[in-house]
């Protein structure tokens, strides 16, 4: 039987007035594959049929949700159907006015993003100034009742701020703090050279996470996301491809994971001509991973297949060049030798801090592009 | 670690979670930040109950009564307490 789905990503636009460079969006956000972004009522009928379909958790994220006009007639529509919203935002020129909005409109739940512990540091990342604005919105967040989860991307220049990015959290009332190792796909894959800590570095991360969750308890949930190229294991992507999860894009295109749109050698459908209950059945991108049928050894004859389900079909495309083979990231895969490269590559030129990154900018999606 | 449920003290469903019938899977889920926990009848049940006006012995008294069992203490206790420990439930004065 085909399972049900119960998570749903909307991105809503990829309009961003911050320019993280390892930023999930595809790298050619900018281009007119993205640009034709759903209207109001595309989005409404959304939501009702993945209600119908068994979703429970819907993130509204972008880009920027923000930048849309119509944000709270969304949440107001979600929220009629029983949806539980996360509002997943930089926070850039919000206003304590439309997060009450929000609030009366239904939004359950805010996470907003920091780019580091300290305003410079932040504000070189995110290419934006827009600490100010994230400090204020934090207090308003809990000042209007919402649960607050803080969200920060860990990588080379701030992974030594695990402990001040915790205390921040703790300090402003957070129930979660997310501690994202960066996963490489989209510019993040672009600026991996630029972005990929060392080993050192994250050893002594997750030292300082199991230390402060030692002190904090349930206080403060502390999720620490795996930094999967020093694993040996490959993380199970998004608990199996097409199992209980999907991404509607902002032109409508609907995929398996947020990453997914990379895959070249996949069809996608688009929620303007389909439903969305057909595109999670029927749908190739749907249907071309799902469940074990597909894998080829070492996958296939492993013990750890129910558990990793082959691990990230995006990153077995990035690296390796075939979503269909084992991801490479697993100690098991042939093509590990390509991520050990990275990450010794990494090791040797971080201590000279070689590598600038190139910012998520819309000109630079459209030179990118360019270059094929 | 989870901590004791106070005798005197009243429970509540957290601000955060929400506790909600799921027509397509027909059963009840408490829905909460980036996650849910799907309950069979009596957890639904329990939670139910957990309004902010009963206490966690009055809590066991009314489930007690309506299923006509006894010794259902340790369960319910321990269920609230694996609820308390991920902030889905709170304790209040007592
Ligand atoms: S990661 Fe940064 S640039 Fe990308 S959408 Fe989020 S806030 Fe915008
Ligand atoms: S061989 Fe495949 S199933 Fe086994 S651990 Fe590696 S990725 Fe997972």
């Amino acid at each position: 039987m085909t399972p049900q789905p119960l998570w749903l990503l909307a991105e809503l636009t990829y309009r961003c007035p911050l320019q993280c460079p390892y930023c999930s969006n595809p790298l050619e956000f900018a281009g007119a594959r993205f640009r034709n972004e759903l209207g109001t009522e595309d989005w409404c009928r959304v939501f009702r049929e993945a209600k119908a379909l068994g979703v429970l958790q819907l993130g509204l994220s972008g880009g920027e949700p923000l930048l849309r006009a119509d944000l709270e007639r969304l949440v107001a529509a979600a929220h009629e159907v029983g949806l539980y919203t996360s509002l997943i935002t930089s926070a850039y020129r919000l206003t304590k006015d439309r997060l009450a909005a929000l609030r009366r409109s239904g939004l359950d739940h805010v996470q907003i993003s920091i780019q580091a512990a300290d305003e410079e540091l932040s504000n070189y990342i995110a290419g934006t100034a827009s600490y100010g604005d994230k400090l204020a919105a934090y207090r308003w967040t809990k000042e209007l009742g919402f649960p607050l989860t803080v969200n920060v991307v860990l990588h080379r220049k701030n992974l030594h701020q695990v402990r001040d990015l915790i205390g921040l959290a703790e300090s402003l009332g957070a129930e979660r703090i997310e501690l994202a190792n960066t996963q490489f796909y989209g510019w993040a894959f672009h600026n991996r050279d630029a972005l990929m800590p060392t080993r050192a570095q994250l050893e002594e991360g997750w030292r300082v996470v199991q230390e402060e969750r030692g002190r904090l308890g349930t206080r403060l949930e502390i999720v620490w996301v795996l930094p999967d190229y020093h694993e040996q294991f490959p993380k199970p992507c998004m608990g199996g491809w097409a199992r209980s999860y999907m991404t509607v894009t902002p032109a409508g295109e609907v995929w398996p994971c947020h990453a997914a749109g990379r895959i070249t050698t996949l069809k996608f459908a688009n929620v303007r001509e389909h439903s969305l209950e057909w595109i999670w059945h029927h749908s190739d991108a749907f249907t071309k991973f799902r469940g074990d049928a597909w894998m080829p050894e070492p996958c296939r004859s492993c013990p750890r297949k129910t558990v990793d389900f082959g691990g990230c079909r995006c990153q077995a495309f990035l690296i390796a060049g075939d979503a269909g083979v084992t991801d490479p990231v697993c100690s098991l895969s042939p093509h590990r030798h390509l991520v050990d490269d990275a990450v010794a590559e990494v090791e040797r030129t971080a201590a000279a801090e070689a590598g600038e990154w190139v910012y998520r900018a819309a000109p630079n999606s459209r030179a990118l592009a360019a270059k094929g | 670690m989870t901590s004791p449920a106070p005798d005197a003290s009243t429970v509540r469903v957290a601000p955060k979670a929400r506790l909600q019938w799921d027509e397509v899977r027909q059963r009840h889920v408490l829905l909460y930040p980036e996650g849910l926990v799907a309950l069979n009848e009596t957890g639904a049940d329990i939670l139910a109950l957990c309004d902010g006006t009963r206490t966690v012995a009055g809590i066991v008294t009314s489930l007690q009564q309506r299923y006509g069992v006894e010794g259902v203490q340790q369960d319910v206790t321990g269920f609230l307490e694996a609820l308390a420990a991920k902030g889905l439930i709170l304790f209040e004065g007592g």
